[in-house]
């Protein structure tokens, strides 16, 4: 496949973030009309070897060639004009100007008067319809969704005239079926000549879109394989460079017979407007003690304004959030002191005060109460640090002492100390708003397990999850959100993964169906 | 070149972030008295004996530094809780005038109450004057998202209106030739002093131990931890359940009340009588200090001394090389901007490439 010099060419790349070593020496070639799937899991360091790529860091060591030529390291422009395209994971539009603009800017030269629009509008048409990315060039960006902003983001780096394009974790942000939409544009990309690097912690995607596969593990380069020849079973070892058991659902308790269990989480008929916009309308949903009901659904389709309903922080607009059939307001100390766990999706900057010490965010949703606080106001710092490292022990927070600042946490550390804050306390309901967002293979198994023995334990749980793997491993019962609407939550076995990844995409056949028809 | 976050602040930079920034001040400032056509080391030798050298230098300088330790940790406190209160000026002087207005000779006598009494009535209402002022703002920013940089900032103007009309009103001093100046507080609230044949009064004291209260309350109470938090991370604070708004509101309050007990201070203590020129800036002085001193209450009185002995020492320099008094401004300017950059290089490390 390939012919004469490859597309890129990676020489001995290092790269060190303070004690960590986010790459070690990778040496790698992209061949010309190739699809390389860059596998890894979180912190591999897939994402530092693509920026250094594309200039945004520079190497400690090492050199990259695109097409022959080295390029000027730490220098974004270079790699822009040698032809690389970035589509990043968080997409770098402006929300407040239309397609058309997003993709121009930066493309024209500042002393220009005038921008040569209709000119820019009919190039972007053209390359529209030659790969099937429809997008309209005059909406404006914040009202598209986010498989559409996706599209704007690959549009522009081809208007750029990319000849190697580079998607960080393309599908994280896509139900099932549009997944399969972009593989079918990837292989269009190809036949054009195009050059794809394509990153990616899912086997199965790799597998189906890739001819290559590298495989990394801890910043280094732990195999390179041809698709054919590569496994799920073998990719998963090199990945996680141990097999990694699955935690299975111990029985869930069974309410005492006779007794009418009241619902521990119940939301009737809410509306969540923001506007003019609504976020939810009439969604209902209830959860049992020692069940676990899971929200599916593509991101941005109203779980936000669910999961800050049922953490106190936003109140409905019509109808009623109720716990053990209390009707709460948006405040979240009621939340805290109804025993409501809560672990939010923005662990960074919503779970911990990441300037507090990792004690007192430990303790931080009761720090008002006795022990932490002794006559309601001086701070017992001993009560605290017994607490916190009782909590850092048996919740396997790795940190140097407990007085060290939580920003200095990885991620999934924080996480572990949120799920530790919130489980110790033996909440009877608990809500996981995306708990294994971003974490490792080992932490999501052990996430997993500790969830699992609360709901044992009698505890609910309300888990909003984008991930279809996850929610098939825990959910007793899953409900789909979609457009602010939230579907009847079934039991776990009527739902496949083709009918949720349906039910997700619910309006967007409506959209089809409309781009069908002109 | 870029910064990169430090896993671990080293305790000695701390200590040493200050001293590097100091010394950085002086390299700098040496070379604009330099420009000046004035020897260096002689100028630097005259400023810091005219405001440290002697006897009456240093209780200048500590008389100077009074109202900024009072100003900078009414600034320093606000701005824990990321209330950026601007108006410390403002409050200042609603706090000055509220001391003149209850304690105040008016029509020759003032009101007749017992003296303790008389007494912290005219301190509460200096105090309340000050928070009372801030409380607009405070609720504009808390209900409707008011910057309260634009309200406090702008208040300042109108305070100053306000009391150069109670100066030329109500309030003016029948006898001082026209001059708009106000009646004279009774001579018993006025504050003790504290050295003899000198200015220091006992403010400086308050204001040392207020200094210390604030700071055990940041470090050993639940407000500390509820000030902190709005104050780094407010939508995680709102998360596990602090009242962000009441302790926004509590923080500007205290604040408030801070620069309007730096009113009753200069009142009470060193003039006797309200001028509209009896603060030189002391309420945006404050904004610096507290800055210099990265919110530290402590920290605010040891700036605030520095800061006085600048302007003081400058004074008496003047006199003696051809360097102008203004080199103090600049000083406490190149200062500021040396212990910000400083304080930054505490955190961060500066990496090539």
């Amino acid at each position: 496949m390939t012919m004469g010099e490859p597309a890129l060419r990676l020489t001995g790349i290092s790269k060190r973030f303070g004690a960590l070593l986010a790459n070690d020496d990778i040496s790698l070639e992209l061949g010309r009309g190739e699809v390389l799937a860059l596998l890894g899991e979180n912190g591999a360091g897939k994402s530092t070897l693509v920026s250094i790529l594309f200039g945004d860091y520079r190497p400690d060591a090492g050199s990259v060639e695109a097409f022959g030529r080295r390029l000027e390291p730490g220098d974004p422009a270079a790699a822009l004009a040698a032809g690389i395209g970035m589509v990043h994971q968080h997409f770098t539009l402006a929300d407040n100007l239309d397609v058309l603009d997003n993709v121009l800017i930066g493309t024209e030269p500042w002393w220009r008067p005038m921008s040569r629009r209709t000119a820019a509008r009919s190039r972007l048409l053209e390359l529209a319809a030659r790969f099937g990315l429809q997008v309209d060039p005059s909406a404006r960006v914040g009202d598209l969704s986010i498989g559409e902003k996706q599209r704007v983001e690959i549009l522009k780096a081809l208007y750029r005239e990319a000849r190697i394009l580079i998607l960080d974790e393309p599908t994280a942000v896509l139900a099932p079926q549009e997944s399969i939409q972009l593989f079918a544009t990837l292989r269009s990309f190809v036949e054009a000549g195009l050059s794809i690097i394509f990153i990616s912690h899912k086997l199965g995607e790799v597998l189906s879109v890739s001819d290559r596969i590298a495989v990394l593990r801890q910043g280094r380069l732990e195999a390179v394989l041809p698709t054919h020849q590569a496994d799920a079973p073998t990719l998963s070892m090199l990945m996680v460079g141990r097999s990694i058991e699955r935690p299975v659902r111990p029985a869930p308790m069974q309410p005492a017979a006779g007794q009418a269990a009241i619902p521990a989480l119940s939301v009737d008929r809410v509306d969540v407007r923001e506007g003019a916009r609504q976020l939810l309308r009439s969604a209902s949903l209830s959860v049992n003690p020692g069940e676990i009901v899971a929200i599916a659904g593509i991101a941005g389709n109203g779980q936000q304004a669910l999961a800050d309903l049922v953490c106190g922080l936003r109140s409905p607009d019509a109808g009623t959030v109720r716990v053990e059939g209390k009707a709460l307001g948006a405040d979240p100390i009621e939340w805290i002191r109804a025993g409501v766990g809560r672990i939010p999706e923005d662990r960074q900057h919503l779970g911990v005060i990441a300037a507090a010490s990792i004690a007192e965010n430990a303790v931080a949703e009761h720090y008002r109460e006795p022990p932490y606080a002794r006559g309601g106001w001086r701070i017992d710092r001993a009560a605290i640090d017994q607490a916190a490292t009782r909590i850092v022990a048996d919740y396997d927070v790795r940190c140097r002492d407990i007085g060290q600042a939580t920003s200095q946490l990885s991620g999934g550390n924080i996480q572990k100390l949120l799920l530790g804050r919130v489980l110790s306390r033996h909440p009877r309901l608990i809500i996981a708003d995306q708990p294994t967002w971003g974490l490792d293979v080992g932490a999501i198994a052990w996430i997993h397990a500790r969830l699992m023995s609360a709901a044992a334990q009698g505890a609910a749980v309300l888990l909003i999850s984008e991930e279809l793997d996850e929610i098939f491993a825990l959910a007793d019962r899953i409900a789909v959100i979609s457009h602010g609407q939230l579907s009847g939550a079934l039991p776990v076995s009527h739902w496949t993964i083709q009918s949720l990844g349906l039910a997700m995409t619910g309006s967007l056949k409506h959209q089809q169906a409309a781009s069908d028809a002109t | 070149m870029r910064l990169e976050r430090r896993d671990v602040v080293p305790r000695e930079a701390l200590v040493l972030a200050p001293l590097t920034a100091v010394a950085v001040t002086l390299a700098v400032c040496a070379l604009l008295v330099a420009w000046a056509g004035a020897p260096v080391g002689r100028t630097y030798a005259l400023l810091f004996e005219g405001a440290f050298g002697s006897r009456f230098a240093l209780t200048e300088t500590l008389t100077r530094a009074t109202p900024l330790m009072f100003t900078g940790m009414a600034t320093a406190v606000a701005f824990r809780a990321r209330f950026f209160n601007i108006g410390a000026e403002g409050q200042l002087y609603l706090g000055a005038l509220a001391a003149v207005a209850v304690g105040g000779l008016h029509d020759g006598s003032g009101f007749d109450l017992p003296v303790p009494l008389h007494f912290a009535l005219m301190i509460l209402a200096g105090m309340a004057a000050g928070g009372a002022l801030v409380l607009g703002p405070a609720l504009l920013k808390i209900r409707l998202g008011v910057d309260e940089v634009v309200t406090t900032l702008l208040l300042n103007f109108i305070v100053l209106l306000l009391v150069s009309l109670m100066l030329d009103g109500p309030m003016k001093d029948p006898g001082a030739m026209g001059w708009p100046q106000s009646v004279g507080l009774k001579p018993e609230l006025e504050f003790t002093r504290l050295i003899d044949k000198s200015r220091v009064h006992s403010g400086l004291l308050v204001a040392i131990g207020l200094a210390a209260l604030t700071w055990a309350v940041q470090r050993f109470t639940i407000w500390g931890f509820e000030w902190r938090s709005v104050g780094t991370s407010p939508s995680a604070a709102r998360f596990i359940g602090i009242p962000v708004n009441s302790v926004v509101l509590r923080a500007a309050l205290i604040s408030g009340a801070f620069a309007g007990l730096a009113g009753v201070s200069e009142v009470a203590g060193r003039a006797g009588y309200l001028t509209l020129d009896m603060s030189p800036g002391y309420g945006y002085a404050g904004i610096v200090i507290a800055m210099l001193a990265a919110l530290n209450p402590l920290g605010v009185v040891l700036a605030s001394i520095f800061i006085a002995g600048m302007l003081v020492g400058a004074d008496g320099m003047t006199r003696e090389v051809p360097v102008p008094s203004y080199i103090a401004d600049v000083i406490v300017a190149v200062a500021l901007i040396s212990m910000l950059v400083a304080t930054m290089l505490t955190r961060y490390r500066i990496r090539r490439g």
